[in-house]
């Protein structure tokens, strides 16, 4: 056992403290190349990563950088920095921690690299931008250590993938760099610790003890829940006498939009005036940092908030988190509840509000789950090729470099090690012709193989416009919104631009918990004015919708089986009661199609169970096989769990619809010309470096430059459907949105066994279904049709054609 | 064919849904702002290394034009190539397919502020032309009272209740027209932007090319509508 230094010992003391067990493992196995700690928030994570560090530094002398620290967050950097002061300074250590994010000034950024810190703070982008200097391997050749904060939440995206790849080539910089990653409660440790490791070294996984179960219940409300929707404004009288109740409260919802829609119901219900916040990413910087600022001094009784505040940042005494509309997914409520009470072996307080009827069932599901403490994970699959070719163009930036060099590097990484010579070649090729089966840049590529047999940059001109993109998360285009006034218009947030062009003058729409009513569009800023009314013109705007994981919905399909509503309440059992007798209840091994006529309509309802994205795609494949047979579907909306089907003739044979591969072909043929797959190619190809990150400057001063990227992506389709960026849009797309993986799944998981169901009326489970919001038309020519006939009406209306 | 009949300055014309613009009674073809070899001088100056089919899918369109109008003049409106440097490779590369389309008509290429030198490929090479009163050059200029022009690659954007229209557009009022531009790799700049609005009168009208072709006989009323 390595024993504590004197200083730090006393130090313990002095505060009546004394190690944890993991913190003590954390320092005895400082030697392990890789090693990955699991433990619960509040458990001394972080002192446990950096322990070995500080003994290190404080016993040997060190020149130069020692330890590199990233997370996913610049606030958690900010934050770590501010908690190791503590220790440092109190037991007068001879260390210099620093910070380096994009909010640092390009001074101290220039200083960071010519006179590192012994510690380093930093986030995967930072980390990536410094990788692409000559001087990087000069910086880094002392490094000893790396520690990985959060690091399971840095896996679910490619910001994980750039960071491996990183660390790849750090550890041919300094050799003898060891990993540490610190994780969160994961479903799968084995999974996340070959996701650290330098491949194919083993990577030991040390667990903490997780604390005492959550107590974590439903809130029972005396209204019951509505059939459809989201928001859960029935409960704002119960959770407002929570927040009565308890020192400061989260609140998380699952959409932005829903946490903007929540937070205006909740003030004009809050006769106590208690003082509550709003926090989500589509606020300006200065509106979040007031609300931090104010949570951190103990001003605020609650906080409305979206995922931004997932991440372990330590806001003080949280006691309750409410968790608003169904999570989705286990482990991250596991994680949000986690926010709740950091202090080590307490409880955590969480309570669940279901929106509508039927996320009453999917909440029972979750508790279950979060008591067998089942998590659910998808398997995050090999690393994506649009993060290499950008990884590549990063390493040119640097230097020349051999290819066979760094395609072992690459395979070194975890989630690169299935990576093919031929795979990486192909990335290869790409960076520097273009990869086009018409070889047309001879002349002008742009890595070229200098006299050595190294890769270089053709022009040094690149290496400017390859650091202005590095980075992997989309930012769809936003334009800002301000308060129009005489000084210049106070921030109030952001908005897609999609959104901002659906609006017209006059148009109320809600951010920041205030209406505001949209003036116009001035350069990039949305301009809006206060606004009195009640009830905003326009709710939403966009925000990540997550699809109910697949291990849920498969406790769903379960809890139905059984068939058992003891643990249901009243209205929720009698509902699902309804359904067993008028219908059947969706079973895991069959998919349930129901069939009735409604409202002069012929409808079919899918019990698919796939998951919202999935759900969608199935509903555009269906429809497009409906229309070859000739039932003349109209239009379908889709939920986690079903898509309902409209359209003019009554579906008499469903078995040809989920014929083996008569999906799959089907989507072949659909998904090129797919408005989703005009989104995952604009990201692929921002990535890959084939289509420049639209910086604010660029675009006011040439407009007329830059097209669309829909126009590279049909190009591309008609004279080179094999190109690398499209063949990588295919499989991020089958991931993403398309969600194909799940469709594949239900298909596998019920070998294509179809029940239809002629009912004579709408059935209990597919009532909701008429209440969903997001109906899609069907889409192709029938809606260029549509549009142009809006078009030609409003020119009419206007008089003007 | 999908065109869209219009007048200007008393002669009728005829809107093509590519953006090229027939004069049926002086058989002229026009054509602004092709651009060609757009790829070439981005990956040349370091930039990324776009897909190099765009002077393909620009010339596939133009043949198509050239072939349903069959003119006996044919006026590129400048800026046909993104710089001096790429005119030779393009050449090189498509002169059979560029020769097919030019041989047995007049066809005139005005300088642009891209490609402001002579061509060394046939027809004749200008900085303006006049044709039946009209001026034909790249850049509008303010004194004349009967000009077609192109350069702004001018755009409309209409919201509807399902998407929002964003198409090049033909522009005009009494005096002067300015086309949209022709060529694949090229992005517009909307009618009510800087500078071209205070080029335009206030009673300018545009047409939105596009598989169906959209005429709004006045821009301020639609921009007056919030849409």
């Amino acid at each position: 056992m390595t024993t504590l230094p004197e200083v730090f010992q006393n130090w313990f003391n002095a505060r009546g403290w004394s190690i944890h067990p993991h913190q003590q493992s954390m320092l005895d196995r400082a030697d392990e190349p890789s090693l990955l700690l699991i433990a619960p928030t509040g458990g001394g994570k972080t002192l446990a990563g950096f322990l070995p560090t500080l003994v290190d530094l404080a016993t040997n002398d060190h020149k130069g950088i020692h330890t590199l620290y990233i997370s996913p967050l610049k606030a958690l950097a900010a934050d770590i920095k501010r908690n190791l002061r503590t220790p440092v300074e109190g037991m007068s250590l001879p260390i210099r921690i620093e910070d380096r994010t994009g909010d640092t000034s390009a001074t101290k950024k220039r200083n960071q690299r010519a006179d590192p810190p012994h510690i380093l703070l930093t986030t995967p982008e930072s980390l990536a931008l410094l990788m692409s200097y000559p001087d990087a391997p000069r910086m880094f050749a002392s490094l000893k250590r790396v520690v990985v904060d959060e690091i399971h939440a840095l896996a679910e995206s490619k910001r994980g993938d750039q960071l491996m790849l990183a660390l790849s080539a750090l550890q041919s910089m300094a050799p003898g760099m060891r990993r540490v990653g610190l994780s969160a409660t994961v479903e799968d440790p084995t999974a996340m610790a070959h996701y650290l490791a330098r491949h194919p070294d083993p990577c030991p996984i040390l667990m903490a003890d997780p604390g005492p179960d959550p107590d974590i219940q439903m809130l029972a409300t005396e209204e019951a829940p509505p059939w459809a929707g989201g928001g859960g404004r029935y409960a704002i009288n119960a959770i407002l006498k929570q927040i009565d109740a308890h020192k400061t409260t989260l609140i998380f919802h699952n959409t932005r939009a829903q946490a903007e829609l929540f937070f205006h119901a909740l003030w004009l219900a809050n006769s106590n005036d208690l003082p509550i916040g709003i926090h989500h990413g589509s606020l300006s910087r200065e509106q979040r940092e007031r609300v931090e600022a104010a949570m951190v001094a103990g001003k605020l009784r609650a906080i409305v908030c979206t995922g931004s505040l997932d991440l372990g940042i330590d806001w003080g005494d949280v006691d309750l988190v409410i968790q608003v509309g169904a999570p989705k997914n286990v482990k991250r409520l596991v994680q949000r509840i986690g926010r709740a009470n950091h202090r080590y072996n307490a409880p955590s307080k969480a309570l669940l509000i279901p929106a509508n009827r039927f996320e009453v069932v999917e909440c029972i599901a979750a508790l279950d789950a979060v008591k067998a403490h089942d998590l659910d994970g998808e398997p995050s699959g090999s690393g994506p090729r649009d993060v290499l070719c950008q990884h590549i163009l990063i390493r040119a930036c640097a230097g020349p470099f051999y290819a066979n060099d760094l395609k072992c590097e690459v395979q070194s990484v975890g989630a690169f090690s299935a990576l093919s010579d031929a795979e990486f070649e192909e990335c290869l090729q790409f960076c520097a012709t273009g990869g086009y089966a018409l070889r047309s840049y001879d002349r002008w590529q742009r890595l070229m193989k200098n006299p050595n047999g190294q890769w270089q940059l053709r022009d040094p001109r690149s290496t400017q416009m390859i650091r202005m993109n590095i980075g992997t998360i989309q930012d769809t285009d936003k334009l800002k919104v301000r308060l129009k006034n005489s000084r210049g218009g106070t921030p109030l947030g952001e908005v897609e631009e999609n959104f901002a062009a659906t609006l017209s003058f006059g148009d109320t729409f809600l951010i920041g918990g205030k209406i505001v009513r949209y003036e116009g569009l001035r350069e990039l800023t949305v301009e809006v004015s206060k606004n009195a009314t009640k009830r905003p013109k326009i709710a939403t705007f966009m925000g990540t919708k997550f699809a109910t994981s697949t291990q849920l919905s498969n406790r769903i399909l379960e809890m139905f089986e059984t068939a058992d509503w003891a643990q249901f309440p009243n209205h929720t059992a009698h509902w699902l009661e309804q359904q067993r007798q008028q219908s059947q209840l969706p079973t895991k091994d069959r998919i349930l199609v129901e069939s009735f006529a409604h409202e002069g309509m012929e409808h079919i309802c899918v019990y698919g169970f796939a998951g919202r994205n999935a759900m969608q795609t199935l509903g555009l494949l269906l429809t497009q096989r409906m229309e070859e047979q000739g039932l003349e579907p109209m239009g379908f909306v889709a939920t986690d769990y079903a898509t309902l089907i409209w359209g003019l003739k009554p579906l008499k044979d469903a078995a040809p619809l989920f014929a083996e591969n008569s999906l799959q072909d089907g989507f072949e043929q659909w998904l090129a010309g797919n408005a989703v797959m005009k989104r995952t190619f604009k990201t692929a190809a921002t990535i890959a470096g084939l289509i420049e990150r639209n910086s604010p400057g660029k675009r006011k001063s040439g407009r007329q430059t830059a097209f669309s990227s829909d126009i590279l992506y049909d190009t591309l389709l008609k004279f080179d459907p094999e190109h690398l960026i499209l063949k990588i849009t295919a499989e991020e797309a089958m991931k993403g949105l398309v969600d194909f993986g799940r469709i594949t799944e239900m298909m596998t998981r019920t070998a294509g066994k179809v029940d239809l169901l002629r009912l004579d009326h709408v059935s209990p489970l597919a009532a909701p279904m008429f209440l969903e919001m997001g109906r899609v038309p069907i889409q192709g020519e029938g809606r260029e049709r549509i549009i142009a006939e809006e078009t030609e009406k409003l020119l009419n209306s206007l008089g003007l054609a | 064919m999908n065109k869209l009949d219009f007048d200007f300055r008393g002669r009728r014309f005829q809107a093509l849904a590519s953006g090229a613009l027939y004069w049926p009674d002086a058989d002229v073809l026009v054509v602004s702002d092709l651009h060609f070899g757009k790829s070439e001088r981005i990956a040349r100056r370091g930039g990324p290394l776009l897909p190099p089919y765009e002077v393909r899918e620009t010339l596939s369109r133009l043949d198509q034009d050239v072939s349903d109008t069959n003119p006996t003049t044919v006026i590129c409106l400048g800026d046909s190539f993104d710089d001096m440097s790429v005119v030779e490779s393009v050449i090189e590369d498509e002169a059979a397919w560029l020769t097919r389309l030019m041989a047995g008509r007049e066809w005139i290429w005005i300088e642009g502020n891209h490609d402001p030198g002579p061509i060394g490929l046939g027809g004749s090479h200008r900085r303006e032309v006049n044709i039946k009163g009209i001026d034909f050059r790249h850049i509008a200029d303010e004194s004349s009272v009967s000009e077609i022009s192109g350069h702004y690659h001018p755009k409309t954007k209409i919201s509807v209740k399902s998407a929002t229209l964003s198409r090049p557009c033909f522009l005009f009022d009494d005096e002067r027209m300015i086309l949209p531009a022709y060529g694949t790799y090229t992005g517009g700049l909307n009618w009510d932007a800087a500078p071209l609005k205070s080029l335009m009168k206030p009673t300018a009208a545009a047409i939105l090319t596009g598989k169906k072709l959209f005429h709004i006989p006045s821009l301020a009323k639609l921009s007056n509508s919030g849409r």
